[in-house]
C-alpha cells in the first residue's frame, strides 16, 4: 500500500500555500511534516483527508480499497478532538467504534484503545470534566478504536505530557510495524521508527 | 450523533418560546374570542416556525466546533445520510414536541374544537419540512459567528409554502369538506424536502469544511 501525492497545488483564500508538491509514503512508513507556522501543514493534511479540493494534482492510495476515497480510509485527528462533552469517555469511544468500524469486536477494541492511552479509570467519567490533555488522549484513542490504514495527525502531541507522547509514539510505531501509514504534522521531534521528514518550508524554496 | 439528543436544553427553550409567543397574542389583540378563533391556526403555525428556528443552528454548529463533523465526513456514511440523521433527530426532539404542544396552546386562542385533530395532523406533517429545510440553512451558516439571524433570513422564506398549506389545511379540515387538497400538498412538500434537503445540506457542508 502506498499513499501518493502528485504535483499538488493548493490555494487557501487566494494565496498559493502549496505549489507543485509530490511525495509518496510507503506501507510501514511515517512521514513527518515540519515547517514554521502557516507553511501549510494543516492545509496539506486536510487536503489529504479530502476536505479541501486541491487546485491541481492527485492524491491516491495505491493498494487501498478502490471503492473508498482516501479520506474514508484515514483517521484524521486535527486540532479538535471530536468529543461530545455530555457523554462519558467510554460512550464517546463506543460511538466512534460503532460509527467507524461497523461493529467488529467492538467492546474489547474500545477498552484496549482507552487502556493504551491510560483512560481506563476515567471511562465512566463525563467527558466535559476532562483536562485538555485527557481530551486529546481520548481524541487519539479514536485511532485505535477502529482500524484504518492511514493516519493523518495534526500536532498530535499538543497539550500531552511526556508519558502520553511516548504512548502516542508507541501507537504510531505499532501501526507502521503492521503495515500502516502515517502522516504527522509536528514541531517536536518524535522518537518514531521508519520515519522520513518532509520540510514544507524547504519545499517552497526548492519550488 | 443521535445520542446528542441527550443534550436537552434547546428543546425546553423552543417549547417555552412557543408558549410565550402564543400567550402574548391574546394580550396584544384583546379578548375578542371570534377574532382569536379565526386567526388561531395562523398564530400557532407562525409561532411554531419561529420556535423551531431557535434550535436549528444547533444541528451542525456544535459538531463543527468540536470537530465531530470532520470525523463524520471521513466515516463510512455519506454526508447526505449524516444530514438525514441529524435532521431526523432535530424533528424528533423539536418538531414532535412542538406539534404535540400546539393543540394545548390552541385552547389559549379559542381554537375551534373540530380543528384540533387537523391541527395535530398538519403540524406533525409539516414539521419534517421545517427540520429538513432548516438543515440547509444550518449547514450554510454553521461557520458564521452568531449566524442565528442570518439563518432566519435564509430559512424563513423557504418556509412560506409550508406555512401557507399548513394553515389552509387546518382551515379546510375544520370545514365540512374534511382534509382537502392542501393537506396532500403539505405532505408532498414534506416528502420533497426530506429527499432534497439532505442533498443541499450535504453540498453546503462540503463547501464549509474546506
Amino acid at each position: 500500500m502506498q499513499l501518493i501525492a502528485e504535483d499538488l497545488v493548493i490555494d487557501r483564500g487566494s494565496r498559493r500555500v502549496i505549489d507543485g508538491l509530490s511525495f509518496a509514503v510507503k506501507a510501514g512508513e511515517a512521514l513527518l511534516l515540519t515547517g514554521a507556522n502557516g507553511v501549510g501543514k494543516t492545509t496539506l493534511l486536510r487536503t489529504l483527508a479530502g476536505y479541501i479540493r486541491p487546485f491541481r494534482g492527485h492524491i491516491r492510495l495505491d493498494g487501498g480499497d478502490a471503492e473508498l476515497t482516501v479520506g474514508e480510509q484515514a483517521h484524521v485527528v486535527g486540532h479538535t478532538n471530536a468529543i461530545k462533552s455530555s457523554l462519558s469517555v467510554a460512550e464517546n469511544a463506543a460511538f466512534w467504534n460503532a460509527y467507524l468500524d461497523a461493529g467488529e469486536s467492538a467492546a474489547p477494541r474500545t477498552e484496549a484503545a482507552l487502556r493504551h492511552f491510560g483512560l481506563e479509570d476515567l471511562s465512566d467519567f463525563p467527558a466535559a470534566y476532562l483536562s485538555a490533555g485527557q481530551k486529546r488522549r481520548l481524541g487519539l484513542a479514536r485511532l485505535l478504536v477502529a482500524r484504518r490504514p492511514l493516519w493523518l495527525l495534526d500536532e498530535p502531541t499538543s497539550s500531552l505530557d511526556t508519558a502520553s507522547s511516548e504512548r502516542l509514539v508507541a501507537a504510531v510505531n505499532e501501526h507502521t510495524q503492521s503495515g500502516g501509514l502515517a502522516v504527522i504534522a509536528t514541531h517536536l521531534p518524535l522518537a518514531l521508527e521508519r520515519v522520513r521528514t518532509l520540510n514544507l518550508a524547504a519545499q517552497r524554496v526548492a519550488a | 450523533m443521535r445520542l446528542a439528543i441527550r443534550e436537552g436544553g434547546a428543546i425546553g427553550t423552543a417549547l417555552g418560546f412557543f408558549l410565550v409567543v402564543v400567550s402574548l397574542m391574546p394580550l396584544g389583540l384583546g379578548p375578542d374570542l371570534n377574532l382569536l378563533a379565526r386567526i388561531a391556526a395562523g398564530i400557532l403555525w407562525i409561532a411554531l416556525l419561529l420556535a423551531a428556528l431557535l434550535s436549528l443552528n444547533r444541528i451542525f454548529e456544535a459538531d463543527y466546533e468540536d470537530g465531530t463533523l470532520d470525523v463524520l465526513a471521513t466515516g463510512p456514511l455519506p454526508l447526505e445520510l449524516v444530514t438525514v440523521a441529524k435532521s431526523l433527530a432535530h424533528w424528533i426532539t423539536t418538531g414532535i414536541p412542538l406539534a404535540i404542544m400546539a393543540p394545548v396552546l390552541g385552547i389559549l386562542l379559542n381554537l375551534d374544537l373540530a380543528a384540533y385533530p387537523v391541527l395535530v395532523a398538519t403540524t406533525l406533517l409539516g414539521t419534517p419540512a421545517v427540520s429538513f429545510l432548516g438543515a440547509i440553512g444550518a449547514a450554510l451558516t454553521m461557520k458564521t459567528r452568531r449566524g442565528g439571524l442570518l439563518l432566519a433570513v435564509i430559512v424563513l422564506p423557504l418556509y412560506v409554502p409550508t406555512l401557507i398549506f399548513g394553515i389552509s389545511a387546518v382551515a379546510a379540515g375544520a370545514g365540512p369538506s374534511g382534509f382537502g387538497a392542501s393537506f396532500l400538498i403539505l405532505a408532498a412538500i414534506s416528502l420533497t424536502t426530506i429527499v432534497l434537503g439532505p442533498l443541499a445540506a450535504a453540498a453546503a457542508l462540503k463547501v464549509q469544511l474546506q
